[in-house]
């Protein structure tokens, strides 16, 4: 496959539906009439159920497992332990520790230690019960801030996964310069991607002693290369296909049924359908890392920063997953969006056995931006400047360096972003004595008539890189072919970069039109046969595919144009292809394109990868570490019952740059969506561990908004062209989800003059008066 | 799946199948089987049995008899004059999926501490028609709740309807969550001020064992108003704040996922205060309804 340069014109803008329009989702209409197949409908003839079984203790030793009773029952068909893992015994994203099925010990709540196949789900679940796991129970360390010393028995590394340091500057001596400093720490609860499409798949087995799996996942090749591992077989005998997918945020990056369903489909000769509950959807997949963040901040009295010194402590849990990257992410950012020459930061990744914590939505960065910007603000009032005056004095602009000593290059409108909230007329207040209650805090539990309610604002900025950073070369491949039927041409589409529901295939379909002309694209099923696509993740994938899509059709549209100028002899450098035409310059039709394909397809594969970047070194975080940033901001609007700790959250106004608008409409979603993600994490959204045990692992009390939580969002989307990136676009999905839960809680702040120290906050955090009212104004 | 069409039907098979679930909007028992909670061997479906979907006025229209078929839905679009505080709470439970299917006799029958019918049911001294093979009883709503998650109903026993006497005065319900629609209840509260006797009535949810009744801010209420009923105006705002205090006294709460019981005490007492003070606003512009 060739690789050639990246495509940024657009060939045919006047196409419909093609880049640049809120072109209508393929899968949309089938997921919302129901016909649409999530991985958890996936069916084959002769399905057998296979169920785990998890442990009940977030850390105990396997003294036996005892599966004779569950083999016994009618109509089960296997039960399976490690002893039965064909290849290696344990998986992961970047470090192969995690156990396929427990060996020796189990290190979190939940972990998975046998699985069974049975001829309906029911029996197999109680198959399940019937497996004796002789455990003796052993003190789980639970404490991140013990993990640190790399000291704590039982946990890898001693428990540390990794430390970054980021040295720029000289913060002792911008110290000495300060004239005003402030410290304080900031702590974040544990968010659940609580994605509505449970993790499930079908593993069928092949006469060839292969399996074909069909799962809801976030990279398909990365996977199929973990469970050939684990099945002990090669590549070409492991063949993944990407199933419908109800929702990911990080959360189905690493492995779920994938082994165990492959293994048991393996054993018993029979496709295997795998799906989690509700319940156990919580202990089947990795959380966002909980955060605890020291920040210190130097400015000088009129407002420019000096120095900033973050420590910052994400837990991982049990297993690494991606901590090692996460814990970099977050400290790459931790300083902000901000231009500040003296900087020092520590990032630690620990291992506990609290539940594993991965990707999510932001990756590290969510947690750096909402203590840099909750720390932004406590300097502000120290300073007595408003602050977003403060931010718009410090805000990151082009040619600027971060603290890894990577110039800002591509658009960096900060500038631009801050002054439409700052321009943006504030929402009027609420008659809540009038007010349909739905409007006030606590909503329909009618519990204030305007008692208690204050109003506050707040203001946050985020900036996250797009892309793998740290030197990885990372591809992406596209085959389009082109066929005439029934007189006009057809393109087809194959890529693997999984659609989670961001719309990736839709820009797939928008692309090919514009770049070919043609009406009709059909996307074809996402599957390993194809070269690597690598992750939806890292807001990559909208760059990436577009980047291997358009150089496919690019490729395609050569040929077909250097047939053409064959058959009409003339120089292909004056033809055009629009559609079913090939024109000349004056856009006179020559030739169909029917005539000079007749029944031949025009097929070809492109591969794209972004500019190089490097990691950064150990003893200082200093590299060009990133392919480039986004920058979002968001301004809150919050009433509060300071009685009962109650908040409405009145609106949520935000911009950001995304380069170019792939499909506005999607553009929207995606920020609408991350804002909302973002307002859960600020006000309700947390798994409630203790001790290492989950304790609320439903949708009753794992609380995520509902429409009735979700402000009106007035936002602003900037287009300014990104220069490497197709089209000029840039990631959309993860920025919109930095901002929000700082500006939330800086807003509540501001509503009642506490230091909310903790995300997400809960009722009790935010009363200041007491109950018998008599502090209430009149 | 058993599915019988008359209520003589469904006591029938009650007594023959003990070991049977009822379900009626399955809204409880659909969750609990889901979870693998229960696994019921049989179901007894009384969504089609007649009559008992609907409402009717008894006692010379002093009381709503309300069928265990009734969603709540049907509650907040037709009961919402005679009987407001049940519309209001109906109002705050689940979504509208939930309150199409949901009924006050599943929420009594699951007889949940946070099953948001359950004070204003205390707070109007409701009854429970309780029925089987061996005859028909009225359960005191007092009597009702006996213990976390369990009623005085007999295995052999049916809700038929609920008795819920028509309001006489302002009625109001409150309801506590993290989440300002969709949620299980970290504390609530209702009061009635029943004009008629004149009595008042409260119930507090989500703070006990089981739903409870704040008897000394009742009576001190009482004592308080005597014969002011028609002129509150006149009552104290001191009164509401120790009104607040007593119902929050009244309230045995337990730290959980949901709250602590030091915030539960403390939302208690601010909905006490300011239902109160909602209730005699409209009791001194004479209004039944909230
Ligand atoms: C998403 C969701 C949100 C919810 N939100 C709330 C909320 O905000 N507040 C709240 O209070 N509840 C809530 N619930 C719980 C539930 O909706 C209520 O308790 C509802 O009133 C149950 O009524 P049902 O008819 O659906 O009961 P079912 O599920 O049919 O039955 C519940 C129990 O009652 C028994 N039963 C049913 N009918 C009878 C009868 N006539 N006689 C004897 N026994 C009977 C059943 O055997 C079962 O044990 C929620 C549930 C869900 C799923």
């Amino acid at each position: 496959m060739t690789v050639i340069e990246t495509p940024t014109r657009i060939t045919t803008p006047s196409v419909v539906d093609g880049v640049g329009a809120s072109a209508t989702r393929p899968d949309g209409v089938p997921k919302v009439d129901g016909s649409f197949i999530y991985s958890s409908d996936e069916y084959h003839d002769g399905s057998l159920w296979g169920v785990t079984l998890r442990s009940p203790h977030p850390r105990a030793r396997i003294l036996a497992i005892d599966t004779s009773q569950a083999e016994g029952i009618d109509g089960v068909r296997c039960v399976l332990t490690h002893r039965d893992v064909p290849g290696s015994k344990t998986y992961g994203m970047k470090v192969y520790d995690e156990p396929v099925l427990a060996f020796d010990e189990v290190r979190y709540q939940g972990e998975p230690v046998a699985v069974v196949a049975a001829s309906h789900p029911e029996i197999a679940r109680r198959a399940c019960e019937l497996i004796v796991v002789d455990y003796e129970e052993l003190v789980p360390n639970t404490d991140p801030e013990m993990s640190l010393t790399g000291r704590v028995d039982g946990l890898f590394g001693g428990g540390l996964a990794r430390h970054v340091r980021i040295r720029h500057g000289d913060v002792g001596a911008a110290r000495a310069l300060a004239d005003v400093v402030v410290e304080g720490r900031y702590e974040m609860g544990t968010q659940d991607p609580a994605f509505l499409g449970p993790e499930s798949g079908l593993a069928v087995p092949l006469g060839d002693g292969g399996v074909e799996l069909y799962v809801s996942c976030q990279n398909l090749h990365l996977d199929q290369q973990q469970v050939a591992d684990c099945l002990g077989l090669p590549l070409d005998k492991v063949r993944l296909v990407l199933s419908g997918v109800g929702g990911a945020f990080g959360g189905k990056e690493d492995l779920n049924v994938h082994i165990h369903a492959c293994m048991l489909a393996l054993r018993t000769g029979r496709p295997v359908r795998m799906v989690y509950s509700r319940e156990e959807s919580f202990f089947g997949h990795v959380h966002r890392h909980p955060a605890i963040a020291d920040i210190e901040l130097g400015a000088t009295r009129d407002g420019r920063l000096l120095f900033t010194k973050v420590r910052l402590v994400l837990d991982g849990g049990a297993y690494t997953s991606t901590s090692q990257v996460v814990i970099a992410n977050g400290c790459y950012f931790a300083a902000g969006a901000y231009d500040v020459a003296n900087v020092e930061i520590d990032g630690f990744a620990t291992y506990t056995n609290n539940p594993p914590c991965g990707a999510m939505r932001g990756f590290g960065a969510v947690q750096s931006c909402y203590a840099i910007e909750s720390a932004m603000d406590r300097l502000a009032a120290a300073l007595e400047m408003h602050p977003l005056e403060l931010r718009m004095r410090n805000a990151i602009g082009e040619g600027d360096m971060l603290p890894t000593g990577q110039p800002v290059d591509g658009p960096a409108p900060v500038q631009e972003i801050l002054a439409y909230l700052r321009d943006l007329p504030l929402p009027a207040g609420v008659d809540h004595g009038t007010a349909d209650m739905r409007a006030r805090p606590g909503g329909v539990g009618n519990v204030t008539r305007g008692e208690g309610i204050r109003r506050g604002v707040g203001y946050a900025l985020g900036m996250k890189a797009i892309g793998f950073s740290g030197g990885m070369d990372d591809t992406c491949t596209a085959r389009v072919t082109v066929w005439i039927r029934d007189g006009e041409p057809v393109a087809e589409v194959y890529c693997a970069g999984p659609e989670l529901g961001q719309g990736v295939v839709t820009l797939e379909a928008q692309i090919a039109r514009t770049e070919l002309g043609v009406r009709t694209v059909e996307l074809r099923d996402k599957d390993t046969d194809i070269a690597e696509s690598g992750a939806s993740s890292a807001s990559r994938q909208s760059w990436m595919t577009a980047g291997a899509v358009a150089g496919a059709c690019g490729l395609v549209r050569d040929e077909i144009l250097a047939r053409g100028a064959r058959a009409l002899g003339r120089p292909a450098g004056e033809l055009t292809l629009d559609g079913p035409e090939i024109r000349d310059p004056a856009g006179h039709p020559l030739v169909p394109v029917a005539e000079v394909l007749g029944p031949e397809a025009v097929s070809h594969a492109f591969t794209y990868r972004h500019r190089p970047t490097e990691p950064v070194d150990d003893e200082r975080g200093q590299g060009n570490a990133h392919v480039a940033f986004a920058y979002a901001a968001h301004r809150a609007v919050v009433d509060v019952d300071v009685e009962l700790g109650l908040v409405k959250v009145v609106e949520m106004a935000t911009a950001q740059d995304v380069g170019k608008a792939m499909n506005p409409a999607g553009v929207e979603g995606q920020i609408e969506g991350g804002t909302v993600q973002g307002l859960g994490l600020a006000v309700m959204e947390e798994l409630q561990i203790t001790d290492g045990r989950v304790r609320n692992p439903s949708f009753t009390d794992y609380l995520i908004p509902t429409m009735l939580d979700v402000p009106p969002m007035p936002m602003k989307i900037f287009e300014f062209p990104h220069p490497d990136s197709p089209y000029g676009l840039n990631g959309v999905g993860e920025p919109p989800n930095l901002s929000s839960t700082p500006a939330i809680l800086n807003a509540l702040r501001d509503a009642t003059g506490l230091e909310l120290p903790r995300a997400p906050v809960r009722p009790s955090d935010l009363i200041t008066e007491p109950p018998d009212g008599r502090a209430e104004p009149e | 799946m058993l599915r019988p069409s008359s209520w003589r039907g469904a006591m029938l098979l009650r007594s023959q199948y003990p070991d049977a679930s009822p379900i009626c909007g399955g809204t409880d028992l659909m969750v609990d089987i889901n979870f693998g909670r229960a696994r019921p061997a049989t179901l007894l479906d009384l969504t089609s049995v007649e009559d008992i979907d609907s409402w009717e006025l008894i006692d010379d229209g002093r009381t709503v008899r309300i069928g265990a078929g009734m969603s709540y839905t049907r509650i907040i679009d037709e009961l919402s004059g005679l009987c407001p505080a049940l519309a209001q709470a109906a109002r705050t439970i689940g979504s509208p999926q939930i309150r199409n299917r949901g009924t006050v006799a599943g929420n009594l029958a699951t007889a949940s501490p946070a099953g948001d019918s359950h004070p204003v049911l205390l707070a109007c001294w409701a009854q429970v028609e309780a029925e089987s093979v061996r005859g028909l009883r009225l359960i005191d709503i007092d009597d009702f709740f006996v213990g976390p998650k369990r009623s005085a109903l007999e295995p052999d026993e049916l809700i038929r309807a609920v008795r819920v006497p028509a309001a006489t005065g302002p009625q109001q319900f409150a309801k506590v969550g993290p989440r300002n629609a969709m949620v299980i209840a970290t504390v609530s509260f209702a009061l009635n001020l029943d004009t008629a006797t004149p009595r008042v009535g409260t119930g507090i949810g989500s703070a006990g064992p089981t739903p409870l009744r704040a008897r000394a801010a009742e009576q001190m209420l009482q004592d308080s108003l005597d014969d002011r009923w028609d002129a509150p105006g006149s009552v104290d705002e001191d009164v509401g704040r120790q009104f607040g205090a007593l119902v929050a006294e009244a309230a045995s709460p337990i730290d959980d996922v949901r709250g602590s019981a030091e915030y539960r005490r403390h939302a208690l007492a601010v909905l006490g205060r300011r239902c109160l003070s909602w209730a005699l606003q409209d009791l001194g512009e004479g209004e039944v309804a909230a």
